[in-house]
């Protein structure tokens, strides 16, 4: 069964290849500004890969082979248009990715037994909720942008609501396990629409009005569609209840246009999002650019290192936050509506072998949780791409695993951990004898 | 829950189709809708980053070149025309924020290097920026600055020059001109100075060609076979036409006369009977192959050029309109001009009938220093036969030697030509005064080997063709013959 690992590293090839490419382009067409120890950077990153693979050979021999080689991909990508916009980005960038994977391995080597998870489950839930406070506590919060996602603690700066989402689908995942059948089996039906019993509704309605405090308070639009909705895909999984999802959406919904026509911040993102050409120049600015920034790219881009980013001559931004929100869009500039294709398409692949470890994991615990992590991240893409497309309203939530940032890198690689240790554990079962391992969850 | 989780899956293709939709609406389907927006300034910055080709006169003085600010990523191209006001008309301006105009606008691709797709992929492979040819134009720098000059000194109008033979334009001079170099700064200033200085009046200029389209009159007459040099027409003082009065000048009568007489003194009743004899029909026929009622076909933007023809207020008549075709055969009705058209007519019967396309460019070099096209002198029409035009050319010395036209009669070499003043009180560009009159000559030198073809134009003057118009035409004429 040491087959996965073999062609995890054949996948990890056309990788190192991809990345090299990337690196000898833009250095080609930036050698006179960039050092000459730039192609390096390609060859670091390739040993990196290996020892991270020949870690999993170790500690998780039967994962799924695919999820690493693709997130090693996008990781690549990122590191290529970080590297084009910013050497020092891109370096900064660089030492986040190892950072990242050593959590990963503490994450593998710590939580083999990552039952021990559904124990502590109020706790992380605790975590979850402090974490996405902690950016409004006096003294340590930051404000970005209108929206409260940043913390800072002495030299340590970083988005807590990154690692929130983890936390958060660990607690739903525990409890909907649980709860699942008393959700199935008690619902009434209200007005024709079968409702869960008032008591179990309870903790759901306090996810709700979780996400909108957030809403409100932290003023951040995007984590808020990412929770909310990762809670909804495991709802839906756990009870099998499309109704459940109807009557969630349209709380989430009735809750967004109360506060879109009460809270100011809520209000103009919608506004700008709707029209907006009304302000070109100041609160439109970032998502007009951001389309000006497609549609210079057409099919095939500009080539790497080719887009304009600053007004030449000035430091004044073309494509604000680049390296961040943006940064699906320089992507379109550079590589075109081909490049940005396969990018998408590594997210759903991405997606596809997240929800290939849920279907095959035996508990519903792990089952659950393989959904809600797969769930939450392909959201994060969705709402990132949706909101700097013009799809849905721009908010800042980063490009999993190609946005610069550090809080981002590292907590995916923790959430890709939690994929492979569940794959681990689900493929081993599946073909070892059955009997004994299968009687829980079905 | 199997069963959710494929569903699951099936939302988030569904929602990445959506992602994929929408780039591909921005990135392709609305992309040039998109770069035409007022906001995106990415078209702009990106033209700023090429090195524009120059714009050099004939003899190789530089009439627009683009020079190099910053370094490096902020490197960009600023225009600057070093001639300033005496090349605005015809090369106009290239500018990121303001746009382009004229000659720049027309040649905008050779200048921008947009030559050959194929080339352009070369380059970048190798690395290189994009850079503009050169584009060296038939502008004669002497002549232009005699016929702004002189323009300068009795009023508004235009001065243009075309070698008969191959339709080259050598001079196209515009007063009040503009200086391109002050657009960036000053182009609301100049777009709302009441003397509309950003207006080519050499090629946009609209005016009543007064007794000059004589010379298209006479040309019909001949070439259809209606008259020849001999044929003589009763010249009265006055004649009626359509129940009004129409009167030569001081009512003079000059009796039985053939064509010599006729253009020599002007003689309105003679062309008056010879329109009415040919007819609106055959009029319009020499009228449109002459070029008149179409665009012109110089190297300017269409936008830029104006028809000339008979107008009810903007619109063109044709043929079948109720026009008064007597007045029309002595250049007055609603005849309106430019004097490029009135140009063409002049290089029309000094070419022996054949009228060249008028062209300012000359040819395109590539940044290596290689000729990539070179204009191919083409025909546009051949309104008249040569035996015509034989026939006018010595009609039109006439007016020269001994009528109407003196003032442009150069030492020592034959000049053809034809003087007009076209009245126009009560003119409100010219503050509406009585005595104000648009003043012309049209003609070509030598006129046993013609050179050079020119209309001069001079708008709100008192003085008459021969007193403001035939002097430019002489000074003109003169600089480029001696060159």
């Amino acid at each position: 069964m040491r087959s996965a690992r073999n062609r995890e590293l054949a996948a990890l090839i056309p990788v190192a290849l991809l990345l090299s490419a990337g690196f000898a382009a833009v250095f080609a067409q930036e050698n006179a500004r960039l050092g000459d120890a730039s192609l390096i950077y390609g060859a670091y990153f390739f040993a990196v890969c290996l020892a991270t693979h020949g870690y999993l050979r170790l500690r998780l021999p039967d994962a799924d082979p695919y999820l690493f080689p693709l997130v090693a991909l996008l990781t690549a990508f990122g590191l290529v248009m970080i590297y084009r916009i910013d050497e020092e980005l891109a370096r900064d960038q660089a030492n986040w990715f190892v950072l990242g994977l050593v959590l990963f391995a503490l994450t593998i080597q710590f939580l083999r037994d990552y039952d021990v998870l559904e124990r502590y489950r109020y706790t992380i839930a605790g975590v979850g909720l402090l974490l996405l406070l902690a950016p409004r506590l006096p003294g340590i919060g930051q404000q970005v942008n209108g929206a409260y996602l940043g913390v800072k603690l002495g030299p340590l700066a970083f988005q807590p609501a990154e690692f929130s989402k983890i936390c958060i689908v660990i607690f739903l995942a525990s409890y909907l396990r649980e709860h699942r059948e008393v959700l199935i089996v008690g619902a009434r039906r209200v007005l024709g629409l079968p409702l869960p019993p008032l008591k179990h509704l309870g903790p759901l309605l306090v996810v709700w009005g979780a996400s909108m405090f957030m809403l409100v308070f932290i003023r951040d639009l995007g984590s808020s569609l990412m929770f909310f909705a990762a809670f909804l895909a495991l709802l839906y999984v756990a009870t099998g209840r499309f109704s459940f999802v109807v009557i969630g959406m349209a709380l989430f919904l009735l809750g967004a246009w109360f506060f879109a026509s009460t809270v100011p911040h809520v209000h103009d993102r919608v506004e700008i999002w709707l029209n907006p050409y009304t302000d070109p120049r100041e609160s439109g600015y970032q998502i007009l650019q951001s389309i000006f920034a497609q549609a210079d790219g057409g099919l095939f881009g500009q080539g790497f290192g080719q887009a304009l980013i600053t007004i030449p001559g000035t430091h004044a931004p073309l494509l604000p936050a680049a390296q961040t929100d943006t940064i699906y869009s320089l992507i379109v500039n550079e590589v075109g509506l081909f490049g940005a294709c396969g990018v998408i398409l590594i997210y759903l692949l991405i997606a596809a072998r997240g929800f290939k470890i849920a279907l095959l994991a035996d508990d519903g615990f792990s089952k659950l949780l393989a959904t809600g992590l797969t769930a939450v991240f392909a959201i994060q893409a969705f709402v990132i791409i949706g909101g700097v497309t013009r799809a849905i309203p721009l908010t800042g939530v980063t490009l999993p695993f190609i946005s610069y940032g550090g809080s981002s890198i590292v907590a995916n690689f923790v959430l890709l951990a939690l994929l492979l240790l569940i794959s681990d554990r689900a493929r081993r079962e599946a073909t070892a004898p059955r009997g004994a391992f299968a009687l829980e969850g079905a | 829950m199997n069963r959710q989780i494929v569903k699951l899956f099936g939302l988030v293709v569904v929602l990445f189709a959506v992602l994929i939709a929408f780039t591909s609406y921005w990135a392709v389907f609305d992309a040039e809708a998109l770069k035409d927006k007022r906001a995106n300034v990415r078209p702009l910055l990106e033209q700023q980053q090429i090195k524009r080709g120059r714009i050099l006169a004939a003899d190789g003085t530089v009439l627009a070149r683009s020079v190099a600010k910053g370094r490096g990523e902020a490197l960009r191209y600023v225009r600057r025309y070093p001639g300033g006001s005496l090349y605005g008309h015809p090369i106009g301006y290239s500018f990121v924020r303001q746009g382009d105009s004229e000659f720049e606008k027309y040649h905008d691709d050779e200048l921008v290097g947009e030559g050959s797709e194929f080339g352009s992929i070369l380059d970048e492979l190798r690395g290189r920026r994009q850079e503009g040819n050169d584009v060296v134009t038939n502008i004669d720098p002497e002549a232009q600055r005699v016929a702004l000059t002189d323009l300068e000194a009795v009023g508004f109008g235009a001065v243009v020059a075309i070698e008969p033979a191959s339709g080259r334009v050598e001079v196209l001079a515009s007063n009040p001109p503009f200086d391109p170099n002050r657009i960036p700064e000053h182009s609301s200033e100049l777009n709302h100075d009441p003397t509309s200085p950003l207006l080519d009046r050499a090629t946009q200029g609209r005016y009543p060609p007064g007794s000059t389209f004589k010379v298209v009159t006479a040309a019909a007459g001949l070439d259809s076979g209606a008259i020849t040099p001999q044929t003589t027409i009763d010249a009265p003082g006055t004649i009626e036409v359509q129940g009004q009065p129409l009167s030569n000048d001081f009512n003079q009568d000059f009796g039985p006369i053939a064509l010599d007489t006729a253009l020599t003194n002007s003689v309105n009743t003679w062309f008056a009977q010879l329109g009415e004899q040919l007819g609106a029909e055959t009029m319009f026929e020499y009228m449109d192959a002459f070029g008149f009622g179409s665009t012109p076909a110089i190297d300017l933007p269409a936008d830029q050029v104006s028809k000339s023809g008979v107008f009810d207020g903007d619109e063109l008549l044709g043929r079948n309109d109720p026009v008064d075709i007597a007045r029309v055969a002595f250049g007055q009705e609603r005849l309106a001009v430019t004097p490029l058209q009135m140009a063409e007519v002049a290089a029309a019967v000094a070419n022996g009938g054949k009228l060249m396309r008028p062209q300012i460019w000359s040819r395109v070099v590539d940044p290596d220093g290689r000729v990539s096209k070179r204009l191919d002198p083409s025909e546009y029409s051949q309104p008249i036969d040569a035996e015509t035009a034989a026939e006018l050319t010595a009609a039109m010395e006439g007016v020269v030697n001994e009528g109407t036209g003196t003032n442009a009669a150069i030492p020592g070499i034959p000049v053809a030509g034809k003087t007009g003043t076209a009245e126009t009180p009560f003119n409100q560009t010219c503050g509406g005064g009585t005595e104000e009159n648009q003043a012309w000559f049209i003609g070509f030198a030598p006129a046993d080997d013609p050179q050079i073809a020119i209309a001069a134009t001079v708008e709100c003057t008192t003085a008459f063709g021969n007193d403001v118009a035939a002097p430019i035409f002489r000074d003109v004429a003169e600089t480029i013959i001696n060159e």
